[in-house]
């Protein structure tokens, strides 16, 4: 039987086109420091999360009492975390009302449990740490991660007191420090890591749990497909 | 009579059992006797013969139903806890994935299913093209898998709305709004497919019954056809040989047929395990394949007022979709009165869709497998698999991905100027196949399938 050489040949190129294919446009993204087995870390992350983000922005699908599965127990996340009159099975809703935000911001902000998965950690990561002073925006802040094209935000600089103020060289489009915050450059970038780390978690708690239980599935599928292997050969001996 | 006949005519006789076999015996009996039972596992499973054949191609009709059926389960466990409104559906499917027990992955197998399925499908056709399994006397099993196909994309095109979210959302005002080219009824039509003048709550729960009661039953139904008329005929197998023409004289079973249970049901459980081991390492360690399966901008709820940059179909779709951006709209004439219109597009798309319809009478070769087919047919059939395949690619990317040509070309978009090319390539293996494969130098068919 002559075999289908030039179907091969075809499905050989296939296989490689993914390498030929072009990379996507411009924006660099800086790597963002995810591990979601850091506890310490997520832990660090959450608090600046429910300190500096859940005050404007929601998380309407992430219950509190998830945070026991970083580390934390009922008792420190009810003294630490919790608003008053929030219960620890509750949902981390915001009481900023979105009409009230739509006039002050311009937009309502958006809800952030999962803007990890919709965004990238990567681009959550450079965009919190790519704030800079732009007296010509609205809300006083620039940052090009946001919007390449107008390099404007509606959000102002939440953490600008940690971070300190950068600003744009408009030439090399470089961020440099001009007014030093509480934090060192090195601090404030391994918040924005613990903060980053915490939204993946929060995009995905289950994420896990589902890596975990991966390998057990493949290896019980791996027993069975030795049985039914030897099952499928003991049938068929005796067909030639 | 022989002594293997007089086994099958007979009552099965309860001397010498144990009292359980006994009692399974009785009772299918008495089932026998009122519903025909053993006469269908016969002739569906221990003695449907099938060639003996069978190769790795042969795997992708039983994985299809296998996918068939967990689509269904884990659809079902989705609607207990999915709300199609368009204020709660969002909230709804994080409610899935966050504090149902195993929402997650339910949800995982379900969407990972659909890309899966419409993979085994592709495979299924290929098996179908390359062996020529929709000749000759299986013309009508093509045509049912073909309304199997259309089927699967409808479920698709619905189930993709409910997740709600923005690529949801304005994928199906793409696609919907594709039917308003459809010249006097387009815009009557995309309005009563939505009901209302855009995509809405009112959308959302159409397409939801769609997806879950209308499409279902069909797409059921069609695949009990497609096996009833399968198990009339008898299958096809990679020589393309009638194993029905060669029988033994006094069993009356064909001499390369083998019962499909045992042999093929032990056989297929190996590659169902198989396929079981890739589609758990998707949904545990890739459910979203890299943005392939799962979108990202799917994580945002649907937003009429934003709409975003780059609204590309799911891969299924793609190869479909690059021929609707590839065919240039009608300019209109302005004497008459006829207005531009981009039904040459979604008319092109409809046709390469429903060319597969055709292929049992575009197909004139004497020869049915591509084993015994000539380097003409292969050379064809090559081309068709590349333009699938780029145009595929093409169609997950904005249309300027690879820039323009300079001046020459009238700057015109590299990408499209490639999609075009391959569009007419596309159906040129359709329209040219009964010119090619008479042509084609095909070599002799053996009497008895081989290896």
């Amino acid at each position: 039987m002559k075999t289908n050489n030039i179907m091969k040949k075809v499905l050989f190129v296939l296989a490689f086109l993914p390498m030929l294919t072009f990379a996507g446009e411009g924006l660099h993204l800086d790597k963002a420091p995810i591990d979601v087995s850091n506890q310490q870390s997520l832990q660090r992350g959450a608090r600046t999360f429910v300190n500096s983000c859940l005050n404007c922005h929601s998380a309407n699908y992430m219950r509190y009492n998830r945070l026991l599965e970083i580390g934390l127990t009922e008792q420190q996340i009810k003294d630490n975390l919790l608003f008053a009159g929030d219960k620890v099975g509750d949902t981390m809703k915001v009481a900023l009302n979105k009409a009230d935000a739509k006039k002050w911001f311009g937009v309502a902000p958006p809800d952030l449990s999962v803007e990890v998965r919709a965004r990238g950690a990567d681009w959550v990561y450079t965009y919190l740490r790519s704030f800079y002073r732009d007296d010509t925006s609205a809300s006083g802040w620039g940052n090009c991660v946001f919007d390449p094209l107008s390099c404007k935000v509606s959000m102002p600089h939440a953490l600008y007191e940690l971070q300190g103020e950068q600003t744009l060289n408009q030439e090399t489009h470089e961020l440099t420090l001009t007014k030093p915050g509480k934090m060192s450059v090195a601090e404030y970038d391994a918040l924005a890591g613990d903060l980053t780390n915490f939204m993946a978690f929060m995009a995905e708690p289950a994420k896990q749990q589902r890596n975990r239980m991966g390998w057990f599935v493949l290896l019980f599928l791996g027993v069975l497909l030795v049985l039914t292997y030897k099952l499928k050969k003991a049938y068929w001996k005796d067909i030639h | 009579m022989t002594d293997k006949q007089a086994m099958t005519n007979k009552t099965v006789t309860n001397e010498g059992k144990s009292v359980w076999v006994k009692v399974l015996d009785d009772t299918v009996n008495w089932v026998d006797e009122r519903f025909p039972l053993t006469s269908n596992i016969k002739a569906h499973l221990t003695e449907y013969y099938a060639p003996k054949n069978f190769n790795f191609w042969y795997f992708f009709g039983s994985l299809s139903l296998l996918v068939l059926v967990l689509q269904i389960v884990t659809g079902i466990f989705l609607t207990m806890h999915y709300k199609p409104d368009a204020e709660l559906a969002f909230a709804s499917v994080e409610y899935i994935m966050r504090d149902v027990p195993w929402g997650w992955l339910i949800r995982y197998m379900h969407s990972t299913g659909a890309s899966m399925f419409f993979l085994v499908i592709y495979m299924h056709m290929f098996r179908g093209i390359i062996y020529g399994s929709y000749r000759n006397p299986r013309e009508l099993i093509w045509l049912f898998g073909v309304g199997i196909f259309l089927c699967l994309m409808g479920e698709a095109f619905f189930g993709y709305l409910l997740p709600w979210g923005q690529m949801s959302y304005w994928g199906a005002q793409v696609i919907v709004n594709l039917f308003s080219a459809i010249p006097f009824i387009g815009p009557d039509v995309s309005e009563w497919l939505r009901g209302d003048y855009l995509v809405s709550d009112a959308t959302l729960n159409r397409f939801f019954a769609f997806h879950v009661i209308a499409l279902p039953f069909v797409l059921v139904g069609l695949v009990a056809a497609h096996l009833i008329a399968l198990h009339e005929v008898g299958s096809n197998n990679p020589d393309g040989v009638e194993i029905k023409k060669l029988k033994d004289k006094k069993t009356g079973i064909p001499l390369d047929g083998i019962p499909f249970h045992p042999y093929y049901t032990v056989k297929d459980i190996v590659a169902v395990v198989v396929f079981l081991m890739v589609f758990s390492a998707i949904i545990f360690f890739a459910p979203e394949m890299g943005g392939y399966f799962l979108e990202a901008n799917n994580f945002v709820p649907a937003n009429p007022l934003v709409t975003p940059v780059h609204i590309a179909p799911v891969w299924y779709f793609t190869p479909y979709y690059s021929i609707l951006r590839a065919v240039p709209p009608f300019p209109g004439i302005g004497l008459l009165g006829i207005p531009p219109s981009l039904f040459p597009g979604v008319a092109a798309m409809g046709l390469s869709v429903m060319m597969f319809a055709l292929l049992p009478w575009l197909d004139k070769s004497p020869v049915k497998s591509i084993r015994y087919r000539g380097t003409l047919y292969k050379k064809w059939l090559a081309a068709f698999v590349v333009s699938f395949v780029v145009l595929g690619y093409l169609g997950t990317e904005p249309s300027n991905v690879w820039g323009q040509f300079g001046a020459w070309l009238g700057n015109a978009e590299r990408a499209t100027v490639v999609a075009r090319i391959f569009t007419i390539i596309y159906f040129a293996f359709f329209i040219l196949m009964p010119w090619y494969t008479k042509k084609d130098k095909t070599s002799a068919v053996p009497e008895r399938v081989t290896g």
